[in-house]
């Protein structure tokens, strides 16, 4: 379990709340007293709560863009390398660079890498798949899922002192607090 | 389960005589359940041991299903697709009828799960999944069409543009080859989507499963999900930004499965309308299979407190409102006819009304023409028999509508030498109940292994879900 572990390989402090009104005031009491190396955990996504434990922007909108043109961009040179470059038909005197029978594949491919950017992308920035993380030792972890809300201090945090952070995550009325070893 | 018993709010506002029945609005999930209740009324499905008989019933008809679809392939590959109907003017039959039927039945389900969410109509959270999952389905069932139907399908790679020692290229300019890439984007980011939906409820599956076989199996396929707050962020982000991408998609995919007729030169094929006609009619076929599948789904699954009537009646009125598009699709085709003065288009249209076809076209009026007007009555939207009835009725209907523009368009072109008659044959219409099977078999196993509501989104339309009531931040 993990509580009488030796202090120093610590991830961090956790504190369990019931719900998301007291995590979203949790995190903003724990940005308010300085701490900047946290993260809080919930069954779904509350708004703003982001923003508490400090990240601004997801980079996901440029990702996506990037991917939707890079899509775009190849699927039309396709179209125009093979019908102009690599096998050149003339059928009729019609023109080789035939633009627009290729947009509906210059459109798909966009979509497509733009898609791809954007499900590829989440994971990586989130560091997914990260089959093990400390946070799974917490007992009652598991309710994360379900119907409890998570804040955790980090060991990293330039502040993170054992017995101040305790003191200052059972200040705020959790259900419990618990160490989180690595 | 006990909240059930509670008597809904909805149902006693009426004793104050004041607001007629009609004007309270139908709640998206009955009140009284909690966090923990909904995650665990929807995972138990998943994890208990016993299935409801009835599933047991169908799996085994949609395993028989599989097995018609099994031979029919292997007899296809051994013999070649002269075991089907087609011939001699009419080379679309039931390949190409099947194909644009399923994968018509599969847009539903984008655009529950993406036009949807854009337009924040929150009643569609409790059905999104199943419908997305639908959408999957009906896209493997349609992609099982074109490629048996090249004839050899070993060498359908050939559509693909790889380096090959042939020095070739696929035509690019060709509406089939746009056909391609249209299908295999769609069922590519179909799945994405789909499985993006899952990741938060596979972990709270791996949270709450007992044995440790579906624990790690689950766990896998959570990539590790733990609900933190960063996570979330990009994920929101992500899930609307693919909805965003799936939306113009969806639009995209009937469209060029429209162009695979509206390019042709055949008359009854050859319309500007041909787009948006489609797509209407894809929406339309889809909600028709959503409400046939989600009708049994609720009922055997107890799942009332989540699909509620709402969701019903709502999918009712798409229906209506997609089936009005099509009729006034097909009066436009007739009006066309007459007024473009050319031969060939007015005889296609006579053709279609007086033909040897008559009847599928007879059939076609009453099915999309009248069935869905009962939809403008709120005791049909609002009962679950009348909807299924009128939603088996449009299913056949659009069946019939391609059987209208494909076969019947074919069989009498513009030289009267050239004509011929199509009739499907045993194997077409094992493909089809086969296919059907497949798409069933697909669809038991997953209400079996997967969450069919999304149980994180179920958790946000709670009212405790709601941190800021009274200050909302932009």
């Amino acid at each position: 379990m993990g509580i009488g572990k030796v202090r120093t390989g610590m991830y961090g402090v956790i504190a369990e709340f019931t719900s998301p009104a007291e995590l979203m005031s949790a995190a903003e009491a724990a940005r308010d007293a300085g701490y900047t190396e946290m993260d809080a955990f919930s069954p779904f996504p509350i708004h703003g709560l982001h923003e508490a434990v400090g990240m601004r922007s997801t980079g996901m909108s440029a990702l996506v863009l990037g991917g939707g043109i890079i899509g775009g961009l190849s699927g039309f040179f396709m179209c125009w390398y093979a019908n102009v470059i690599s096998y050149p038909l003339n059928i009729g005197g019609k023109p080789l660079n035939s633009w627009p029978a290729w947009i509906p594949i210059t459109f798909e491919c966009t979509i497509l890498l733009a898609a791809f950017a954007a499900v590829f992308g989440m994971l990586a920035l989130n560091g997914l798949p990260m089959p093990y993380h400390p946070v799974f030792n917490v007992r009652r972890f598991d309710q994360a899922s379900r119907d409890k809300f998570f804040l955790v201090i980090q060991a990293r945090d330039p502040k993170f002192d054992l017995d101040s952070v305790w003191k200052f995550l059972e200040a705020l009325h959790p259900r419990e607090v618990v160490d989180v070893p690595w | 389960m006990a909240e059930r018993d509670q008597t809904p709010a909805h149902e006693i506002r009426p004793l104050t005589q004041e607001i007629p029945e009609r004007f309270i609005p139908v709640p998206t999930v009955e009140p009284g359940h909690t966090f923990a209740s909904v995650t665990d009324q929807i995972s138990a499905i998943v994890l208990r041991k016993k299935m409801p008989f009835l599933w047991w019933v169908g799996m085994a008809a949609s395993c028989v299903g599989v097995m018609v679809l099994t031979a029919t392939i292997g007899k296809l590959l051994l013999v070649g697709v002269g075991i089907w109907g087609i011939n001699h003017p009419v080379g679309w039959g039931f390949d190409i009828l099947n194909f644009v039927w399923w994968i018509g039945i599969g847009h539903a389900g984008t655009l529950i799960s993406a036009i949807l969410l854009l337009l924040r109509q929150e009643w569609r959270t409790s059905i999104n999944r199943f419908a997305e999952a639908m959408t999957l389905f009906a896209v493997s069932a349609a992609g099982l069409y074109p490629a048996l139907h090249t004839g050899r399908p070993w060498y359908d790679f050939w559509l693909f543009p790889y380096p090959n020692t042939m020095s070739l290229w696929p035509q690019f300019r060709s509406p089939l080859m746009w056909d391609v890439f249209a299908v295999s984007t769609y069922a590519t980011v179909s799945l994405l989507f789909w499985y993006v939906g899952l990741i938060p409820d596979l972990a709270t599956l791996r949270d709450r499963a007992r044995g440790k076989f579906a624990r790690v199996i689950y766990g896998m396929f959570s990539l590790g999900w733990r609900g933190s707050a960063k996570h979330w962020f990009r994920y929101e982000s992500t899930y609307l930004l693919l909805a965003g991408l799936s939306t113009p998609l969806v639009l995209s995919v009937h469209t060029i499965v429209s162009f695979d007729f509206a390019v042709a030169q055949v008359p009854g094929w050859h319309s500007t309308f041909f787009p948006p006609y489609f797509v209407a009619g894809a929406v339309y076929a889809g909600f028709a299979m959503v409400l046939t599948l989600a009708i049994p789904a609720r009922k055997m699954f107890h799942l009332e407190d989540f699909i509620t009537m709402k969701h019903l009646e709502n999918m009712g009125k798409v229906m209506l409102a997609t089936g009005l598009i099509v009729f006034y699709s097909y009066a436009m085709e007739a009006f066309f006819a007459y007024y473009s003065g050319n031969n060939f288009e007015r005889y296609m249209w006579l053709n279609r009304v007086q033909g040897p076809y008559w009847k599928m076209y007879a059939m076609l009026l009453v099915c999309n023409g009248l069935a869905p007007q009962l939809m403008w009555f709120r005791r049909f939207r609002t009962s679950t028999v009348g909807l299924f009835i009128v939603a088996m009725f449009v299913n056949v209907g659009m069946w019939l509508e391609r059987f209208v523009i494909i076969p019947t368009s074919l069989h009498r072109d513009f030289l009267p030498s050239s004509w011929g008659m199509y009739h499907s044959t045993q194997w077409d219409w094992g493909m089809f109940i086969g296919s059907m099977g497949l798409f069933f078999f697909l669809l038991f196993l997953f209400v079996r292994f997967l969450p069919m509501i999304s149980i994180f989104e179920m958790r946000t339309m709670l009212p405790e879900a709601q941190t800021h009531p009274e200050g909302h931040e932009a």
